[in-house]
C-alpha cells in the first residue's frame, strides 16, 4: 500500500511497488556484475596468486641453481689451484735438475779444460826442455871449441858428453 | 531534506515517521527511495565496469579498489563463513555487499541525506535472497528431508526433548533468520536517519528561538549531528558487513555436513 498521501505510515510495512523496484533493480546488478564482471575478477584473483606463486617458486628455482653454480665453481676453482700448486712444484722441481745438470756439465768441462790445458803445458814444457836442452847443449860446444879452438862438434856428438853433463846437471839440481 | 524544511520555516517538530516519506516525485512508482536505489544500481554498475574495464595483473587504482572489495568479501567473509566451497559465492556476496554499503553511505550524503534501506521494502528483498539461497543450498546438497532432519533435529538429545526442540529449531533457521536480517539492517538505518534528524532540525528548532541562550546552545546540536554523521558512516559499513557476514554464514550452515 502506498499510503503516502494519507500522511500515516507503518515503517515495519513495505510498500509494494519498493519491493518491485528493488526486485528488479538488485536483480539487474547481481545479473551485469556476475555476468561481466566478477568471472574477470576471480579469474584475475587467481592469475595474481598463480604469479606470485610462480614467481616465488622461480626465484627458489633460480636461488637454488645458482648456489648449485656457487658451489661447483668453488670445486672447480680449489682443484685448479691445487693443480696450479703442483705444476709450480714440478716447474720447481724441474728447474732444481736442470739446474744441477748445468752445474754438474759446467764442472766436468772445466776439470776438462784445466786437464787439458795441463797436459798441454806439460807437453810444451818437454818440448821446451828438449829444445833447450839440445841448443844450450850446441851452444856449450860452439863455445868450448871457440875456446879449444877446434870443433868438438862431431865427437861431441859422438860422445854423448854433453847430454850426459846435462844428465848430470839436472840429477844434481834434482838432489 | 531538513534543508527544504528549514527554507519553509516550518520545522517538524519532534521528528516523526512522516519524515521517512517525501512525496513522490511522480506517482508511487518514481520516488525519492526508487529512484536513490537505480542511482545506487548505477554507481556500482559503473564504478566495476570502469574498474574492470582493462584489468591488468598489476593493477590501477580502480582496480586495486574494487579487487580490495572482492578480496574483503571473498577471503574474509565466503571463505570465512563457508569454507573453500563458499568462494564460489563470493562474487554475488560482493554484488551484494556493494550494494548494501552504497545504499547505507546515502545516509550521510548531502543532497539524499536517507538511506534507501530506512525502508524496510528494500530489506526485505535482499534478505529473502539470502533466505532462497541458503535454502535452495542446503536442499540441493543434502536433499530436502536429510536437510530438514539437519536443520531442525538437534543430535544427542533425548526424544521428548524433541516436542520442544524442533518448534524452536524451525523458528530459529525458517522464521527467525530471514526476519532479523532484514530487521537488523532497516532499523540501523531508520533510526541512524532519526539521530541525525533530531540533532540537525533539533538545532535549528533551538536556533529559531526566542532565548539568546537556547540559540547558542544549538551549536552542540549541530556539533552533534556532524559526529552522529561520522558515526552512522560507521554503522552503514558495519551493518553492510554483517548483513553479508550472517548471508554466508546461513550459506555456510547449509552446506555443512553436521547440524
Amino acid at each position: 500500500m502506498y499510503l503516502a498521501a494519507e500522511g500515516s505510515h507503518n515503517p515495519i510495512l513495505p510498500i509494494w511497488q519498493e519491493l518491485v523496484v528493488g526486485t528488479i533493480a538488485f536483480a539487474l546488478l547481481v545479473f551485469v556484475l556476475l555476468k561481466f564482471v566478477m568471472p574477470r575478477m576471480e579469474t584475475m584473483y587467481q592469475a595474481r596468486v598463480d604469479a606470485i606463486e610462480g614467481g616465488l617458486k622461480r626465484a627458489e628455482a633460480a636461488q637454488a641453481e645458482a648456489n648449485q653454480l656457487l658451489e661447483q665453481y668453488r670445486a672447480q676453482l680449489a682443484e685448479v689451484r691445487t693443480e696450479a700448486a703442483r705444476i709450480r712444484d714440478d716447474a720447481r722441481a724441474d728447474a732444481e735438475g736442470v739446474r744441477q745438470d748445468i752445474l754438474a756439465k759446467a764442472r766436468e768441462e772445466s776439470d776438462r779444460i784445466i786437464a787439458a790445458g795441463k797436459e798441454q803445458l806439460v807437453a810444451e814444457r818437454t818440448t821446451i826442455v828438449r829444445e833447450l836442452r839440445t841448443e844450450v847443449g850446441t851452444l856449450a860446444v860452439d863455445l868450448a871449441g871457440k875456446i879449444v879452438g877446434e870443433s868438438l862438434a862431431d865427437e861431441a856428438r859422438r860422445a854423448g858428453t854433453v847430454d850426459r853433463f846435462l844428465d848430470g846437471l839436472e840429477s844434481a839440481g834434482a838432489r | 531534506m531538513s534543508g527544504q524544511l528549514v527554507v519553509a520555516q516550518d520545522l517538524p517538530w519532534p521528528p516523526s515517521v512522516n519524515d521517512f516519506y517525501p512525496p513522490a516525485v511522480a506517482g508511487p512508482w518514481v520516488t525519492k527511495f526508487t529512484l536513490m536505489v537505480w542511482l545506487a544500481v548505477g554507481l556500482v554498475i559503473i564504478f566495476y565496469m570502469a574498474a574492470y574495464r582493462n584489468p591488468k595483473l598489476v593493477p590501477s587504482k580502480g582496480q586495486w579498489l574494487a579487487e580490495s572489495v572482492y578480496g574483503l568479501v571473498r577471503d574474509n567473509i565466503a571463505r570465512e563463513q563457508m569454507g573453500n566451497a563458499g568462494i564460489r559465492f563470493a562474487p554475488y556476496f560482493t554484488v551484494l555487499f556493494s550494494f548494501i554499503l552504497v545504499t547505507n553511505i546515502f545516509s550521510i550524503v548531502p543532497g539524499l541525506q536517507i538511506s534507501p534501506n530506512a525502508h524496510i521494502a528494500f530489506p526485505i528483498v535482499l534478505s529473502a535472497i539470502s533466505y532462497v539461497l541458503y535454502l535452495a543450498v542446503g536442499v540441493r546438497k543434502h536433499g530436502l528431508l536429510k536437510y530438514l532432519k539437519m536443520s531442525l533435529i538437534l543430535p544427542g538429545v533425548p526424544w521428548p526433548m524433541h516436542f520442544l526442540l524442533i518448534p524452536i529449531e524451525f523458528l530459529q533457521n525458517f522464521v527467525v533468520r530471514p526476519v532479523t536480517l532484514a530487521l537488523r539492517l532497516f532499523a540501523n538505518m531508520f533510526a541512524g536517519h532519526l539521530l541525525l534528524l533530531v540533532f540537525t532540525v533539533g538545532g535549528f528548532v533551538m536556533l529559531s528561538a526566542d532565548n539568546l541562550f537556547v540559540q547558542v546552545t544549538s551549536v552542540f546540536s549541530f556539533v552533534m549531528a556532524i559526529v552522529m554523521a561520522f558515526f552512522e558512516a560507521l554503522v552503514a559499513v558495519l551493518q553492510a558487513y554483517v548483513f553479508v557476514t550472517l548471508s554466508a554464514n546461513y550459506v555456510g550452515t547449509s552446506l555443512a555436513e553436521e547440524h
